[in-house]
C-alpha cells in the first residue's frame, strides 16, 4: 500500500511538475486573492493583523479548491480508470497517494500565502512561524478530506460547482480551527484544543478514505 | 393482515398524536414561571430537533451503511436512505425555524454563530448536498455508492451537534430534559406532553418516510416502462 501510495503521489507532483498549473495559474490566482482581501479591508495596519489569519484561511481554501479539481482532473484523462484497474492497484494506496501529491501542493501553496500574508496583511513573522506546524496538519486534514470528496464528485454533472457545495461545511470546522489556531500563535494564547480538532480529522478522514476509496473507484 | 393494518393505522395515528400534541401544549400545560408561553415551544422543537438529527439522519446513514456492506447491499436500501435524507432536509430547516423564532425573545437576535446553530446549519447544507450529488450521477448503481459514501462522511457531524453544548460555550442550553445523573427535569402533564411530541413526530417521520418511498418506487416503475416503451418505438423503426 505504501509504495503505491509512493508511486501514486509521484506521478501526481510529476505531472504536476511538467505542466506548472500551480507555478502560473494557481499560485497568481492566490496571491491575488489575498491582494484582494487586503484592499477590501483598507490600508488600516490594526485591521490587517487581526484578519490575517481568516483571510489566508479563505484564500488557501479558494486554493485547495482548484487543487482538488486539478487532482481528480487528472484521473479524468482516457484510459486512466481502466489502466488503474487493470494493473489492480490497491485502492488505499491510490488514496493515500492522491492526497499525499495534494498536501504537498498544498503546503508548497501555504508558504507561499503565508508569507503573502506577512508582507500584504502586515502578520507579525514571529506569530506565522509558530503556526507553521497547525497549518501544515490543517492542510494535510484538507487534502484527505478533498481528495475523497474530489473523488465523490468526479466525472458527474456539473462536478466543479457541486465540489464547493460538499466540501465548504466538511472543512469548515478545519478552517476553524487552523484560523483559531493561527490567531492563538499570533497572540500567544493556547494551541492545543484547536490541534486536537484538527488532528481528529485528519485521521478520520485518513481511515475513512482508506475504507472506503475502493467503493467510489469500483466499475 | 398486521403489516397492511399498522400500515393503515400509521396516518391516522400520527394526525392524532399530532393534534394532542397540540392541544395539551397550547391550552392543558402551564406557562412557564420564567419563560411565560414561550416554553410551550419546548413541545415542538425538541421533537422536530430529535427527528431531523437522530431518527432521519440516523435512518438514512444506517441504510447507507448497508447499501455499501455487499451482503446487504440492495437498491431497496439505497431508496430508504435517499428518501429518509429528503425528510431530514425538511426536518433540520424546521428545527432551524423553530429555533429562531425560540431565539429572538430569548437571545434578542434570529440567529447567533452559537457551535449548536452552526453545526445544525452545516448538517443541513450536508443533507441538501447530499441530495446534489444524486442529481449528478445518472448510474444508478454509481449515484448509489457516491451518496452512500456521502451519507456516513455527514454523519460524522451529528455527534458533534450532539455534543457541541459540553464542548464549547454555547448560548444553547445543555441537556433540558434529563440532568447528567439522568434525573428528570421536567414533570407532570409537561413530561407527558413532550413525551407525545417525541413520539408523535417521529412517527410522522415514519408516516413521510413511507409516502415518499411508494412515490420513489412508482417513479422508478415509470422510468422502467418509459425506457421499455422507448426502446420497442426504435425497434418498430429499424423494422420499417
Amino acid at each position: 500500500m505504501i509504495r503505491i501510495a509512493w508511486l501514486v503521489a509521484v506521478k501526481d507532483l510529476r505531472i504536476e511538475a511538467r505542466s506548472r498549473v500551480l507555478l502560473w495559474q494557481v499560485l497568481p490566482f492566490g496571491a491575488m486573492a489575498l491582494l484582494l482581501s487586503g484592499l477590501a479591508l483598507g490600508p488600516t495596519h490594526a485591521g490587517h493583523s487581526t484578519a490575517g489569519p481568516g483571510l489566508f484561511y479563505l484564500v488557501t481554501l479558494f486554493v485547495a479548491l482548484l487543487m482538488i479539481n486539478r487532482s481528480q482532473g487528472i484521473e479524468r484523462t482516457p484510459g486512466t480508470r481502466a489502466s488503474v484497474a487493470t494493473l489492480g492497484l490497491d485502492p488505499a494506496g491510490v488514496f493515500l497517494g492522491k492526497t499525499l501529491a495534494l498536501a504537498i501542493e498544498l503546503w508548497v501553496s501555504g508558504v507561499v500565502l503565508l508569507c503573502g500574508a506577512v508582507l500584504v496583511l502586515h502578520t507579525a513573522l514571529h506569530g506565522a512561524l509558530l503556526a507553521l506546524p497547525s497549518i501544515i496538519v490543517t492542510l494535510g486534514a484538507m487534502a484527505a478530506a478533498g481528495t475523497l470528496y474530489g473523488a465523490l464528485t468526479s466525472g458527474g454533472e456539473g462536478a466543479a460547482t457541486l465540489l464547493p457545495v460538499l466540501t465548504l461545511p466538511a472543512f469548515a470546522p478545519l478552517l476553524i480551527s487552523g484560523e483559531r489556531s493561527f490567531s492563538a500563535a499570533l497572540n500567544h494564547g493556547a494551541l492545543w484544543q484547536w490541534w486536537v480538532i484538527v488532528v481528529v480529522a485528519l485521521v478520520a478522514y485518513l481511515g475513512v478514505g482508506i475504507l472506503l476509496y475502493g467503493v467510489l473507484e469500483e466499475s | 393482515m398486521m403489516k397492511q393494518l399498522s400500515q393503515r393505522l400509521l396516518g391516522p395515528v400520527t394526525l392524532a398524536l399530532l393534534t394532542l400534541t397540540f392541544w395539551l401544549g397550547m391550552w392543558v400545560t402551564p406557562p412557564d414561571k420564567v419563560q411565560g408561553d414561550l416554553v410551550r415551544l419546548v413541545y415542538v422543537h425538541p421533537a422536530i430537533a430529535w427527528v431531523a438529527l437522530y431518527v432521519s439522519f440516523g435512518t438514512a446513514t444506517i441504510a447507507s451503511a448497508l447499501y455499501l456492506w455487499k451482503r446487504t447491499r440492495s437498491m431497496v436500501m439505497d431508496r430508504v436512505a435517499h428518501c429518509a435524507m429528503e425528510v431530514s432536509v425538511v426536518f433540520i430547516i424546521l428545527t432551524l425555524i423553530t429555533g429562531s423564532i425560540w431565539g429572538r425573545p430569548t437571545w434578542g437576535v434570529w440567529w447567533a454563530w452559537d457551535a449548536r446553530l452552526t453545526s445544525t446549519a452545516i448538517l443541513g447544507v450536508l443533507a441538501v448536498g447530499y441530495l446534489a450529488l444524486r442529481r449528478a450521477n445518472d448510474d444508478p448503481s454509481l449515484r448509489a455508492r457516491r451518496s452512500a459514501v456521502f451519507a456516513i462522511l455527514s454523519a460524522i457531524n451529528v455527534p458533534i451537534i450532539h455534543f457541541s453544548v459540553l464542548w464549547w460555550k454555547t448560548l444553547h442550553q445543555g441537556a433540558t430534559v434529563f440532568t447528567a445523573n439522568r434525573t428528570l427535569l421536567i414533570h407532570g402533564i409537561m413530561a407527558w406532553t413532550l413525551l407525545i411530541s417525541f413520539i408523535a413526530f417521529t412517527l410522522l417521520f415514519f408516516w413521510l418516510l413511507r409516502a415518499r418511498y411508494r412515490l420513489e418506487v412508482s417513479r422508478d416503475q415509470s422510468r422502467s416502462v418509459a425506457l421499455a416503451t422507448s426502446l420497442e418505438m426504435r425497434r418498430r423503426e429499424g423494422a420499417i
